[in-house]
């Protein structure tokens, strides 16, 4: 195999073991929530074995040894011998963090400190009673190419190492131990001449081999024509064949053994050699595999052989089917080579796992496995960026046959229509295979919950909503840090210690949970716990000391709740290993931005606090509606835009020197004048009675503002190109876009604008906002 | 004449490696990911060979091979039981349920090579 080959088999190996590592976080969890049930029992069994049994392929010896000792006590678990306790479960899911973590090691090929594992497999095999971790007298490391002390499997059945495995020669009583059972035979077998000694095996001469099959041989689908033909590959072959068995033809039972081989091969290969070819049907046939001499030799054979070895049609004949209820025939029973280990298993029940089989094969008629095919990120990558492109040429074509004479032609137009639908359509499918789960994201919540948990003393449970929902895949890799501090947050900051808890009337685990949903094609992820919510004077006090809001500053209770997003912001007056590792929430704000989500919190004193994350679905297009400012083509993001409306003069008031604002159904609302916020005008002017449009936006928190434009032109999807990358940040820009007639239009940040607005409308009261 | 192989296992990795060394040698490869899916595979199929896991979801390597034995038109294709168990309770078992013969995984490729080749008729 080649060493590409390898490389992609290996890539294969480490994606499947974070799919497993999943299913398994999600077995455990849901074990540990009481499911008994052996489809879950099993489900985490196979994702244990899967790793062991590629990481075994690839000679991942640490791995190896610590899934076994896991999936050893899973095994137990799910044959019932062992009781899946509290106690144990913890450890279970501290033994998939630490799998998870050998993983990623092996991954990256970094060497693992035996200490990260061995304490848990102890503890884990503690817990089996029977079966140690791995003495410390043989460690298995990263460098130890065999773990054979006590992960026999990888190296069983290769070739090289003979004491593991299990050589049907080195284990099979010999023929000669039968009771000489003695019937008369049937075969008129020629005598066989004595073996010869071993020591002159290799001296040339020929096997002679007897062999019939039993019917079991043939209903295992081995075959006597194939036997006999491998047989061949050791030298000349000739076989004669015992029909006396076989009945008349009305008799005779198509699925019937009847026929008995005598075979002579001329070769200088040893017993072992023929002796392997029957490897699987030894059980299944009467077999005896005789080294003759050749013929000078056999002569001079000593004539103790002949007294070890009797004759071998004689053999035969003892080996005949014993009736079942026979007294116990150790050589009917021939359990060729059975390793020691056999006695354990043996005797477990096997119940259990026909039980599951069944249930499996109910299930598995609701539950038939999606058929899929793994793509290359890049590929979809660039079917994206060409589906861009196309979206833009079809924007370009229709505004050119607009132009041209054709638009009179309906066949033109309803084609273009057409046109525009189609790339509409493909877009979306394209969008749609970006999209991801967001299920591994939250599995990965959970073990910072477990972690924070542990290191804070408190007791958490975390409860995760919508891990279904789907959002394009670089918007879920980007989340993982922010929802990681988030958590990290919640347990450390909002929830109380157990004590404070109890005293608070409160149950002693708190709660933290997770929860995601599509809303009007945005999706929303919520982190809430019940801890004690934020403590405004706390929060205040501390803005007011670090100067990030002036002293006599009239603040509402969701001002004060969102000040812990400014730059420079920290509760905590001793930062702890957890949450201040010195990212503070302005850093998870910026993250949330940068992704165009937008991000609030919600805080109610003594009840918890909840932090809403909205994020686009896709970073790679925009439903916008173009304007036009000052002469300038905008476009406005459709998701921030909850009406548009006329400026009417009498519903324009204005507010102080500046500023106006406009009445809404249901109060008024602050005007922003695009033009000048974003310097095309050097100053703001006094909206009223002019012509224009206002564009009621919401942004974060739930704060309404109108923006005014010149006129709005079109509403349309809109592919993004981001300005940051190909030029640089433009505050209150957030990226642009590529008209039809292939001119660039700046898309607005709309929460940017209006921060910026309201910033410098009350610059004195927030100096570090905007 | 090129001969066919299925091959049943829900490990990815397993199922590459099986594909690759089998194909290097000149196989036709089909592969499932599980038993019922193995046995969906075999509909319009009657393979050389057949060589399935142990554990998997949905139908396991056992309950898949009954399954074969019983479907009289491919009774006979040899089965090989391939899993990392190298224990003999499983061997046994796999023997009962009617497997043909067995590769311990990890698979030396030549071995699992000269397995087929042994079994295939």
């Amino acid at each position: 195999m080649s060493n590409d080959v390898l490389a992609q088999l290996r890539q294969t190996f480490f994606e499947e073991c974070d799919e497993q590592l999943a299913e398994l976080e999600t077995g455990l969890l849901q074990m540990q929530d009481g499911a008994t049930d052996s489809e879950t029992v099993n489900a985490v069994f196979r994702a244990v074995h899967s790793v062991k049994g590629g990481a075994g392929a690839f000679k991942l010896t640490t791995l190896v040894s610590f899934a076994h000792v896991f999936e050893t006590a899973l095994d137990e678990i799910r044959s019932d011998r062992l009781e899946a306790g509290p106690a144990l479960m913890k450890a279970m899911l501290r033994a998939s963090d630490v799998l998870a973590d050998l993983v990623s090691a092996a991954r990256n090929g970094d060497d693992v400190d035996e200490a990260l594992w061995r304490g848990l497999a102890d503890e884990i095999a503690g817990f089996c009673g029977k079966e140690k971790a791995p003495s410390p007298a043989a460690p298995v490391s990263a460098s130890d190419p065999a773990p054979a002390a006590f992960a026999p499997q990888p190296m069983a059945f290769t070739p090289q190492p003979m004491a593991f495995t299990p050589q049907p020669m080195a284990f099979t009583p010999q023929p000669m131990a039968a009771p000489p059972a003695f019937t008369p035979q049937p075969m008129a077998l020629p005598s066989l001449a004595p073996a010869p000694a071993a020591e002159d095996a290799k001296a040339g001469g020929a096997l002679r081999i007897l062999f019939r099959p039993r019917v079991e041989l043939y209903e295992k689908a081995n075959d006597a024509v194939v036997l006999l033909r491998e047989l061949e590959r050791l030298g000349a072959m000739t076989v004669t064949c015992d029909l006396s068995e076989a009945p008349l033809l009305d008799a005779l039972d198509p699925h019937g053994a009847y026929l008995g081989f005598d075979i002579h091969i001329v070769t200088d290969r040893d017993e072992q050699a023929a002796r392997e070819v029957f490897e699987f049907c030894e059980e299944d046939c009467d077999l005896v595999i005789r080294r003759e001499a050749a013929p000078a030799a056999e002569a001079a054979a000593p004539a103790a052989h002949a007294a070890a070895a009797p004759d071998p049609a004689a053999i035969l004949n003892a080996l005949r089917p014993a009736p079942k209820d026979a007294p116990a025939d150790p050589s009917a029973a021939a359990p060729a080579a059975d390793p020691p280990a056999a006695d354990k298993t043996a005797a477990k029940p096997a119940d259990p796992a026909r039980a599951a089989e069944e249930a499996a094969a109910q299930r598995a008629a609701a539950t038939a496995a999606p058929a899929t095919i793994r793509v290359d990120l890049d590929r979809v990558d660039r079917l994206i960026n060409l589906v861009g492109e196309l979206v833009i040429n079809q924007a370009m074509l229709a505004q050119a046959v607009q132009g041209a004479d054709g638009a009179r032609d309906p066949a033109v137009s309803g084609g273009l229509d057409e046109l525009d639908q189609l790339t509409r359509e493909i877009q979306e499918s394209v969008m749609a295979i970006r999209a991801q789960p967001l299920k591994p994201l939250f599995q990965r919540m959970s073990r910072i919950v477990r972690e924070v948990a542990d290191a804070t003393g408190k007791k958490v449970r975390l409860v995760t909503e919508g891990e279904w929902t789907e959002v394009d895949k670089t918007v879920v890799e980007r989340l993982a840090d922010p929802l990681t501090h988030m958590i990290r947050n919640a347990i450390d900051h909002g929830l109380e210690s157990p004590a404070d808890r109890l005293a608070a009337g409160k149950p002693e685990e708190g709660v933290v949970r997770l929860s995601a949903a599509h809303r009007s094609g945005r999706v929303v992820i919520q982190i809430s716990d019940d801890g004690a919510g934020v403590n405004r004077d706390k929060v205040r006090a501390i803005a007011i000391g670090k100067g990030l809001v002036a002293a006599d500053a009239q603040l509402t209770e969701s001002e004060i709740d969102n000040l812990i997003f400014l730059p420079g912001f920290s509760t905590t007056e001793k930062i702890s290993a957890i949450s201040g590792r010195g990212v503070g929430m302005d850093v998870v704000k910026r993250s949330i931005h940068a992704l165009s989500g937008r991000i609030f919190l919600k805080s109610k004193r003594g009840h918890g606090s909840e932090f809403t994350l909205s994020l686009p679905l896709t970073l790679a297009v925009l439903d916008g509606m173009v304007v036009t400012v000052d002469g300038q083509t905008l476009v406005a993001p459709l998701s921030a835009i909850v009406e548009t409306m006329s400026l009417d003069a009498g519903r324009l008031r204005a507010f102080g020197a500046s500023n106006a604002v406009i009445a809404d159904r249901d109060g008024f609302v602050p005007i922003i004048d695009t033009a000048a916020e974003l310097g095309f005008r050097p100053h703001r002017r006094v909206v009223g009675g002019d012509k224009g449009v206002a564009l009621l936006v919401e942004s974060e928190g739930g704060g309404r503002s109108a923006l005014v434009v010149d006129a709005i032109q079109d509403q349309r999807q809109v592919v993004i190109k981001s300005l940051e990358t190909n030029y640089g940040r433009v505050p209150g820009v957030a990226a642009a876009t590529i008209l039809g007639d292939g001119r660039v239009a700046l898309i607005l940040d709309v929460d940017a604008l209006v921060a910026r607005a309201r910033g410098a409308a009350s610059e004195p009261l927030l100096a570090a906002a905007g | 004449m090129t001969q066919t192989v299925l091959t049943v296992d829900d490990s990815r990795t397993m199922r590459d490696m099986l594909r690759v060394t089998l194909e290097d040698s000149g196989y036709r490869v089909i592969q499932a990911a599980d038993g019922l899916l193995g046995l969906e595979a075999l509909k319009g199929e009657k393979p050389d060979v057949i060589v399935t896991d142990i554990n998997m979801p949905n139908m396991d390597g056992f309950g898949f091979i009954e399954a074969v034995r019983r479907d009289s038109r491919l009774a006979g294709v040899p089965i090989l039981v391939l899993t990392t168990e190298s224990d003999a309770a499983l061997k046994n078992r796999a023997r009962a349920a009617g497997a043909t013969g067995w590769i311990t995984k990890p698979f030396e490729q030549t071995r699992l090579v000269d397995v087929v080749r042994r079994v295939a008729a």
